[in-house]
């Protein structure tokens, strides 16, 4: 794959004159010509689906670059509206016959976006605070985790609730909101072992990459992914220095960002000899690996992304490939799994967490149809793109419910959160639960 | 440019929600799935019913707009770009299948539903419409009609046009009107049912069709025979047929497409061989069986180097995965891809590809050919760069001669694809001046303003085969 690469700061807009040539030049041109328009991706795309509208299909999004790069179209808002429309969730370079890689055609769509904006000094206030102010930085996703552990435990939640204060957000928070769980402590999160020995004879040691969101709102779920890990042998390390992956970061366009990120993670995972670094969210682990896409300017850099990249395993693909789990308990329930699309589209992981809930004894495993297919969930596109992804969450649940499950797993906490909500739309909170896969198996040991 | 009254007065018929004339939406339907060609619509609408319908058409009829029918864009011969700008009427909201009569056999529904999901429907209860283009998942049945879609059980079961019982259609004057129906006989009159079948959207616009059903064949094997030359591969599609057996599908792919799927999909093909053909058959079981085993006999005799043949339909399935590969494959090779429809009598397919292979050499472009051999419909696809113009050209030199050398073999330039844009200049050689003049007065008849997918099927003066128009 060629790669354009233009690092050069751009657009130094003075007095008013658009100098967007440089951006226009971050392209893959070869990559965009390689769409030959079949419109095989239509049928996979979820937003194409719900709108029927080409603006809203990968090849008319792919169309919409070539417009943009050849200066056919303007640089605009519509522009903007129309590629953050896309959920990302590459479900059509699954269906697309020529292997174009719309992922990373996005990524670049959007970094021109920004970068233009940035230069026009239009950014959002609140991509700031997201981006820069949040997840960059893992202390205040601390605050974060602290704040919402202190509404949920001192019973806040439901003062607010009953005072109507939910209704003072704005409704995508307060849907979020409801479907959030318990979190740890943050004295819980401090205690932490550093390293938790393998159990029986040591055959591997592991960097746990507990990721950002997910070490705050779903510690549990870290914790159990290193216990199920020392229970096959891995000695688990938490390495200290980690940061967020910065896969949102690519998403949105703020690569610059999003580089800075990727260059902290693998600086703290060369400070220990790990054979492996393991994630269980497939949103960071399509990232993790595709860290060697983002330096292609940076010789040092890429070799260093590169052997990091070589180490990185999804959880599901490591239990699966070791020797197999051993349960104690029998968990007589039917389940059914939601693929998260990074993980499934981006990383091409679909049989192994099937296998491992299969694996689990009584689990009566039903499959879902269009299970690859998008939840809605989509890194921040349920606060960004509110209408559409609930809209796409409400078929969703209509093929959940169809599978007459109690149980709904995913393998990425976005997806996770995004099935609770659902559960909650679809009025079927007695009848189902939503959990990541790590804890049904830990739930079976 | 739609003038603003008249715009007020088509939001009035379909809603401001399904009028877009924003840059994007427009961009976004300047192409289709052919290579090469763009054109901007000056307007996209996308009605709901036949009475929406009906008022555009006699809106734009009044002030000679064009009207461009699409469903979802994936015919590749420019039949819906909008060359001359106007309205792109996307038909897209009549997706529902109204009633599948199993007394008559027959289904009746939108032109938008999806060809797939056609299949799903009738199949579910025990009924099978055998039309299968390429792009079925997507395609509405509809564009199917329009372009008279074939696919790979041509040969036994036939096209589009053999399934298209009963249709309801809209002229541009706004009158709408029915042709055939239900009855297996009906000789009242013309038959307008198979004149609309293939009219690419030059005559009228399609709001309802009535298609004929199958019942769904028990049960189907695979086998694929390996060749060292093209002759013998050819050889075995004659005498199959010859021997009174009809399989459902014979596919045939060249040797440079062998290699290319091999390199793709790591299958294991014998690269070093000529060509290879994919039989199937359906049907009840032990007839199935039967034909199957005989269609190896003669291949074996026909001097076949190595054969094989699936147990189970899975296995069948697998052996496909070579053919279905090939597109993807081939795709992959240049930025683009350009995939032809000369098709020739059963009895030429020897010669023809030879031709093809011939004509790449002369001109130095890559062509790898593929097809359906069972009919005669090959897909000489051609690997290319629209960017290189001085290739493009030659290009266009070696498609020129493979479309006289189709017509020579006693065939035609395209099987299913349809004329459009693409092969327009190509037409006459195919049906001669007259034939040229007597549909164009057809067209007159139905379309006097020629507001109707304007600039398609008929050859303009001195345009060249591939025409690039940006906005």
């Amino acid at each position: 794959m060629k790669t354009k690469q233009n690092q050069q700061p751009a657009c130094e807009t003075t007095g008013g004159i658009k100098t967007k040539n440089h951006l226009l030049e971050k392209f893959d041109m070869d990559e965009i010509m390689n769409c030959m328009h079949c419109g095989f991706c239509l049928p996979s795309c979820p937003t194409y689906r719900q709108t029927g509208l080409e603006a809203y299909s990968p090849r008319g999004r792919i169309a919409l670059m070539k417009g943009i790069a050849k200066e056919q179209l303007a640089l605009d808002e519509e522009f903007e509206k129309n590629m953050y429309a896309c959920l990302g969730c590459r479900s059509c370079e699954t269906a697309c016959p020529a292997g174009v890689p719309y992922g990373s055609l996005l990524e670049t769509a959007r970094e021109v976006i920004e970068e233009n904006k940035k230069a026009k000094q239009k950014s959002s206030w609140i991509r700031r605070l997201i981006f820069k102010q949040l997840f960059s930085h893992p202390r205040r996703m601390d605050a974060l985790g602290m704040a919402l552990w202190a509404v949920q435990a001192t019973g806040l939640q439901t003062l607010a609730n009953k005072w109507g204060l939910i209704h003072v957000l704005p409704r995508e928070m307060a849907e979020m909101q409801a479907a959030v769980d318990q979190v740890a402590s943050p004295a819980k999160r401090r205690k932490r072992k550093k390293v938790m020995p393998a159990e029986g004879e040591k055959a591997l040691t592991v960097g746990l990459f507990t990721g950002c969101m997910m070490d705050v709102m779903f510690y549990e779920t870290n914790q159990a992914t290193a216990q199920l890990l020392t229970k096959v042998g891995c000695e688990v390390v938490f390495i200290e220095n980690q940061t967020c992956c910065g896969a949102l970061h690519a998403h949105a366009g703020e690569k610059q960002d999003a580089i800075e990120l990727a260059k902290r993670n693998i600086a703290a995972f060369e400070e220990i000899n790990v054979d492996f670094i393991v994630n269980n969210a497939g949103g960071c682990g399509a990232a993790l690996k595709e860290y060697h896409h983002w330096f292609l300017d940076e010789p040092e850099w890429l070799e260093r992304a590169k052997k990091f990249v070589s180490k990185t395993r999804d959880v599901n693909e490591l239990l699966f490939e070791l020797p197999p789990l051993s349960f104690s308990k029998t968990i007589h329930a039917r389940v059914t799994y939601q693929d998260s699309c990074h993980l499934a589209h981006g990383q091409g992981i679909r049989n192994q967490p099937r296998k491992l809930i299969q694996s689990i004894p009584g689990v009566e495993y039903i499959e879902m149809q269009s299970a690859d297919s998008c939840c809605g969930s989509a890194g921040i596109y349920n606060i960004t793109n509110f209408d559409l992804s609930m809209q796409i969450l409400d078929d969703k649940m209509k093929q959940v419910k169809d599978t007459k499950a109690q149980m709904i797993v995913t393998s990425n906490p976005g997806c996770l959160l995004q099935m609770k909500k659902g559960i909650i739309r679809a009025g079927l909170q007695d009848q189902m639960e939503a959990l990541h896969l790590m804890d049904l198996l830990q739930r079976a040991l | 440019m739609i003038p603003s009254d008249v715009k007020q007065q088509l939001i009035g018929i379909v809603g401001e929600k399904w009028y877009l004339d924003s840059s994007n939406d427009l961009y976004s339907y300047s192409f289709d799935a052919t290579p090469i060609y763009q054109s901007m619509p000056d307007a996209v609408i996308i009605p709901e019913t036949v009475e929406q319908v009906a008022a555009i058409l006699k809106l734009a009829n009044e002030h000679k707009i064009p009207i461009v029918t699409r469903g979802s864009g994936t015919n590749l011969a420019g039949g819906t770009i909008p060359i001359k700008g106007g309205i792109v009427l996307k038909m897209t909201r009549f997706n529902q299948i109204y009633e599948i009569d199993q007394q008559n056999l027959t289904a009746t529904m939108g032109p938008g539903v999806i060809t797939a999901d056609l299949h799903h429907a009738v199949e579910s209860v025990g009924l099978f419409y055998p039309p299968d283009p390429g792009s079925m998942r997507i395609s509405t049945v509809g564009g199917n009609m329009a372009l008279c879609a074939g696919g790979m059980r041509g040969l036994k079961y036939g096209v589009t046009k053999d399934y298209i019982m009963g249709l309801q259609y809209v002229l541009p004057s706004g009158e709408i009107l029915r042709s055939g129906g239900k009855a297996v006989k009906d000789v009242a009159g013309y038959d307008m049912t198979r004149l609309m079948v293939g009219s690419e959207g030059t005559l009228g616009v399609i709001t309802e069709m009535t298609v004929k059903l199958l019942p769904l064949p028990e049960t189907k094997r695979t086998l694929i025979a390996f060749y060292k030359n093209l002759v013998d591969a050819a050889r075995t599609v004659e005498k199959v047929i010859t021997s009174k057996i009809i399989p459902a599908t014979i596919e045939f792919l060249d040797q440079g497409t062998m290699k290319v799927v091999d390199d793709f999909a790591k299958l294991g093909l014998p690269t070093d061989m000529k060509s290879m053909l994919l039989i199937e058959q359906d049907g009840p079981e032990e007839l199935v069986l039967r034909d199957i085993e005989k269609i190896a006999e003669i291949a074996q005799q026909e001097g076949a180097a190595q054969i094989e043949m699936a147990k189970t339909m899975e296995e069948g399935a697998k052996l496909l995965s070579a053919r279905r590969a090939a597109l993807s494959a081939l795709s992959r090779l240049r930025p683009t891809t350009i995939l032809e429809d000369a098709t020739v009598p059963r009895s030429k397919l020897a010669e023809m590809v030879t031709e093809i292979e011939r004509i790449a050499e002369k001109y130095q472009v890559q062509i790898c050919t593929f097809g359906h051999a069972g009919d005669g419909n090959l897909h000489p696809t051609c690997m290319t760069d629209e960017r290189n113009q001085e290739e493009i050209q030659r290009v266009e030199q070696a498609f020129d001669e493979i479309f006289h050398t189709a017509i020579r073999l006693g065939g035609t330039i395209t099987g299913e694809h349809g004329v459009g844009l693409a092969k327009m200049n190509y037409l006459p050689l195919k049906v001669g001046d007259g034939g040229l003049e007597l549909m164009k007065r057809i067209k007159e008849a139905f379309d006097p303003h020629h507001i109707m997918n304007p600039g398609k099927m008929f050859p303009s003066q001195g345009r060249r085969r591939l025409v690039v128009k940006s906005s």
